[in-house]
């Protein structure tokens, strides 16, 4: 019953020497990344890690997330007796468990044989899972069958191998332990159930068989571990850690000096901590079946990104480090390890895959890098945006339409200035409230409504400018930095504190983006604003509307999942029809993107299933009478898809327009 | 080889206005852009030079803010800006202007590299006379080929260029030995967006500035002076109103297919 030390011993080294120069390797190569600082707030940080990677709670929410709960607590806990069985390995009889204190052994042994039967359970689960209901297709790989079947190998093993000893001891009435084991046999159900199976006079043989085993399933395992996408279990943690604490809704500052570069393509380009997300990803594929471009047949798929962008690490790691140009092109059609153009334009940034990911991975920031680099350095971007980009640039606006008229709208109301000292809010009506004929009425509600209210309001009128967030989220940092510095500079000469906005866009943009520049807002989004208002009494609702049938709300990706406001439109509709809008099955932070953010507004849709129409149509599962939006985005993609479909009879209403309905007419 | 591109800093006229009590054109404010026309000349500069490695300059006559123009075609990867500015060159008619571009021209020849080929935009969106182009071939006594809509062919051994003209309702093919003088109209290309890195190397770039000087002309033949041009008023033409066709209410599609045909009649929409 003596473990072989002399074979194990070397076995041990080398798998262990193997582990080593993988965690090495991949490591060095997360080390290639830019520096960013994810050190800040550790206290906070700590407390996020034990919640999310060790309480697992975004891995929970979703079917089979608790069969993954079970493997990783029972991984914890037999890492005691994994120590324990390499340890004996090494130097047989003198470290055992059962040496410990009566009092410590017993719960011990017994926390090791459940967890060992929880990890066996669930890792059939998995398989079955994967056979028969795989979360996407391609999730059935051989990669994933080799480490199930090694876990369960290492389970049974260790079952036998226990249950052999329990049947050694207590069948041996020499051993001092007999009456330990006999105890031990007690807390051990089912090693002890595995135990009353086996034939004594080959316990021997049993026990070298299961011994091997365990021992060559955990060495193969130990190798194994670093150069898959196993990795995760030792990445996954220190990802949790390193989060972006707060939403991931704007992206990183570049600095304009010449010599420098722009945006992202080559790996190494790349923040250590994106580098490090790409080694904590172990495909799970929740990002993929949330993905508003993956669903609808874009070429986009965001697990597939996070994949392309490990391969290419490792395929050009050499390289890298030797300072050479990579072979594996990061942006290129050439396929594992690169990432196309088309997926790189697919993506709507509406956050979902970031939501959905149980280890924090922040796919939307890394696909903008790479939009950086194709707008800042090549000139390259589908032709639609030159007429954008240029507009914005020259006019401040994306149609390109004369500052001139940004007040177009207003010409017949009494609409004041905003006055530096005098004037509490600014409505920063924004391009779609100014311009865009549909969005105008918004624009017109809002101000009836703040009147309504008392606020102490003003408009910029003609000086005011765009926010510059299609600009951002199509890469074009070099513009938007400059937009942005003007606006930043402009609303600190006036002295604004606070600030109105009917756009998410705007709102998240002046909000979360303009921080960056040293510019701390009280942005409201005019849900927000009007919500304060009822609450606050100001606007008081006498009379519901009965205008809107059957209300339905349909949440902005910018507004929402990018900003957790998710009650306040809510509020606001149920006081004005008095009852709780309709919601759809994909609602609140699961809700799915209209298509129109990221600058998607601005590009023509070739590929795939429309967004918009695949989310019209699920709002008209609900059968709405008016479908309400908190977005001009979302309000042309509702309108225009419906019209598509010619269901001329449903209304799309913003929700100032509903609450103006209730309390203005 | 070298090729030089004609620009202009206009005012963005769909921003301005005009006084109806003086009958001026309203500039306060108004923000100033490259003459559009003029970008795809320097576009097609610049094609030429990424396929033939030929030299492109830049050059515009313009008070000293129109250096902005000439920064925005230094990032766009022109080799050679140069600002006319001089106060003798102001008030310049359409004459005046193309005797100091012509003048600037005949300096690059000599001072750079020998010209193949001027480039200019069909016309300015603020005058709008389509006069310097030509008028600086006149002076030069280059072959004027005006409404390029397409380079067919550019051969720099034999020095034979072949352009497509576009008129009204057809094209024309016409070859001519350089060196020519080329206006151009918007369907020639799709003027490229700057790179970044260009865009800051620029911003560092200094702009020469050639003043009368340097160039030497009689006083006579530039700015108010060498100007019979006057312009004697200035106003918004009445519009007349137009006739309304079909009834896109009682039958959108009927309405719609006119529209077109009315737009393609007009050679208005692209076939």
């Amino acid at each position: 019953m003596t473990p072989n030390t002399s074979i194990f011993a070397p076995l041990l080294f080398i798998s262990l020497a193997l582990f080593v120069m993988g965690c090495w390797k991949r490591f060095g190569l997360i080390a290639l990344g830019r520096p960013e600082n994810r050190f800040d707030n550790a206290g906070k940080r700590l407390g996020e890690m034990f919640l999310y990677a060790f309480g697992q709670k975004r891995v929970i929410s979703k079917p089979f997330g608790f069969n993954h709960f079970i493997i990783f607590w029972s991984f914890l806990i037999l890492t005691i007796a994994n120590t324990e069985f390499i340890l004996n390995g090494l130097f047989p009889h003198s470290i055992k468990l059962i040496k410990l204190p009566f009092e410590l052994y017993l719960p011990l042994a017994f926390m090791i044989d459940i967890a060992t039967l929880l990890a066996l359970t669930a890792v059939i689960v998995a398989s079955l899972r994967r056979l028969f209901a795989p979360p996407y297709p391609e999730a059935r790989t051989l990669d994933a069958f080799f480490i199930l079947g090694l876990i369960a190998i290492l389970m049974l093993a260790s079952f036998t191998l226990n249950a052999t000893e329990l049947a050694v001891a207590i069948n041996n009435s020499k051993a001092d332990s007999a009456v330990l084991s006999e105890a031990a046999g007690s807390v051990m159900p089912v090693a002890s159930f595995i135990s009353g199976l086996l034939p004594l006079n080959h316990l021997e043989l049993i026990h070298f068989i299961a011994w091997w085993a365990h021992a060559l399933a955990l060495l193969i395992f130990i190798c194994y571990l670093p150069n898959s996408k196993h990795m995760h279990i030792l990445t996954a943690i220190p990802n949790c850690f390193f989060r972006r604490l707060g939403k991931p809704n704007t992206q990183n500052l570049e600095e304009f000096v010449p010599g420098a570069t722009f945006g992202v393509d080559r790996a190494d380009n790349y923040s250590w901590k994106d580098l490090l997300d790409s080694f904590a990803c172990t495909e799970c594929g929740r990002c993929q079946n949330v993905c508003p471009a993956s669903i609808t047949g874009k070429p986009l798929n965001p697990r597939a990104v996070i994949h392309d962008i490990k391969v290419n690490l490792l395929e050009n790691g050499s390289s890298l480090k030797e300072g050479k140009t990579p072979a594996v092109p990061l942006i290129g059609e050439s396929g594992e390890g690169s990432i196309s153009e088309e997926s790189i334009w697919s993506c709507t940034t509406c956050g979902a895959c970031m939501e959905a990911c149980p280890v924090f991975i922040e796919h939307m920031p890394k696909l903008i890098k790479l939009r950086r680099h194709l707008v800042e350095s090549e000139s390259k971007f589908p032709e639609e945006l030159l007429n954008l980009f240029e507009n914005m640039e020259g006019r401040s606006n994306p149609w390109g339409i004369a500052p001139s008229e940004r007040t177009k709208w207003c010409s017949q109301l009494d609409v004041k200035p905003f006055e530096k000292g005098k004037t509490e809010y600014l409505y920063y009506v924004g391009c779609a409230g100014s311009f865009d004929s549909r969005n105008k009425h918004v624009s017109v509600a809002m101000t009836q409504l703040l009147d309504k209210a008392g606020v102490s309001w003003g408009i910029l009128g003609k000086d005011e400018k765009c926010c510059g967030d299609s600009i951002r989220r199509l890469g074009n940092e070099y513009v938007f930095d400059r937009m942005a510095r003007e606006n930043v500079t402009m609303f600190i000469e006036l002295g604004v504190k606070k600030i109105i906005t009917q756009c998410p866009h705007c709102f998240s943009t002046l909000k979360n983006d303009y921080l960056q520049f040293g510019l701390d807002l009280e942005v409201l989004h005019h849900t927000e604003m009007l919500n304060s208002l009822i609450q606050e009494g100001k606007l008081v609702v006498d009379k519901k509307t009965e205008e809107m049938g059957i209300a339905l709300f349909h949440d902005s990706c910018y507004l929402g999942r990018h900003n957790d406001v998710y009650d306040a439109p809510r509020t606001l509709l149920e006081a004005a029809t008095g009852k709780a809008p309709v919601e759809m099955d994909r609602k609140g932070s699961d809700a799915f993107c209209c298509g129109a953010g990221g600058g998607r507004m601005w590009m023509e849709e070739h590929i795939g299933e429309r967004i918009n129409l695949t989310r019209v149509n699920e709002a008209l599962e609900k059968n709405p009478d008016t479908i309400c939006v908190a977005c001009p985005y979302c309000m042309t993609m509702f309108e225009d898809g419906l019209k598509d479909i010619k269901a001329d009879g449903v209304k799309v209403r913003d929700v100032a327009e509903v609450m103006a309905e209730a309390l203005l007419r | 080889m070298l090729i030089v591109v004609c620009i202009k800093q206009v005012p963005d006229t769909t921003q301005v206005q005009i006084d109806p009590v003086t009958n001026t054109l309203v500039r306060d404010g108004i923000p100033f852009i490259v003459n559009p026309y003029d970008t795809h000349a320097l576009e097609e500069a610049l094609r030429l030079k990424d396929r033939f490695g030929c030299r492109v300059a830049a050059i515009s006559m313009g008070p000293p803010n129109a250096e902005g123009t000439l920064k925005k075609a230094l990032a766009l990867g022109v080799d050679h800006a140069i600002l006319l500015s001089d106060r003798v060159f102001g008030g310049a008619d359409t004459l005046a202007t193309s005797n100091v571009l012509a003048a600037a021209i005949t300096r690059l020849h000599s001072d750079v590299d020998e010209v193949g080929l001027v480039l200019c935009g069909k016309q300015t969106i603020d005058g709008d006379t389509a006069q310097v182009g030509p008028g600086i071939a006149s002076r030069l006594d280059y072959r004027q080929l005006t409404l390029v809509d397409k380079i067919v062919n550019i051969d720099f051994q034999t020095k034979i260029i072949r352009v497509s003209r576009k008129l009204e309702g057809r094209h024309e093919i016409v070859e001519a030995p350089l060196p020519a003088m080329l206006t151009v109209v918007r369907e020639l290309n799709r003027p490229r967006y700057p790179k970044v890195q260009m865009r800051l190397a620029a911003a560092d770039a200094l702009v020469e500035v050639w003043n009368n000087s340097t160039l030497q002309l009689d006083e006579q033949q530039i700015g108010l002076k060498g100007s019979p041009t006057w312009v004697s008023k200035i106003f918004s033409p009445e519009r007349d109103k137009g006739e309304i066709l079909g009834d896109g209410n009682a039958d959108p599609e009927g309405a719609a297919s006119l529209l077109v045909e009315k737009l393609m009649a007009k050679d208005m929409l692209p076939i």
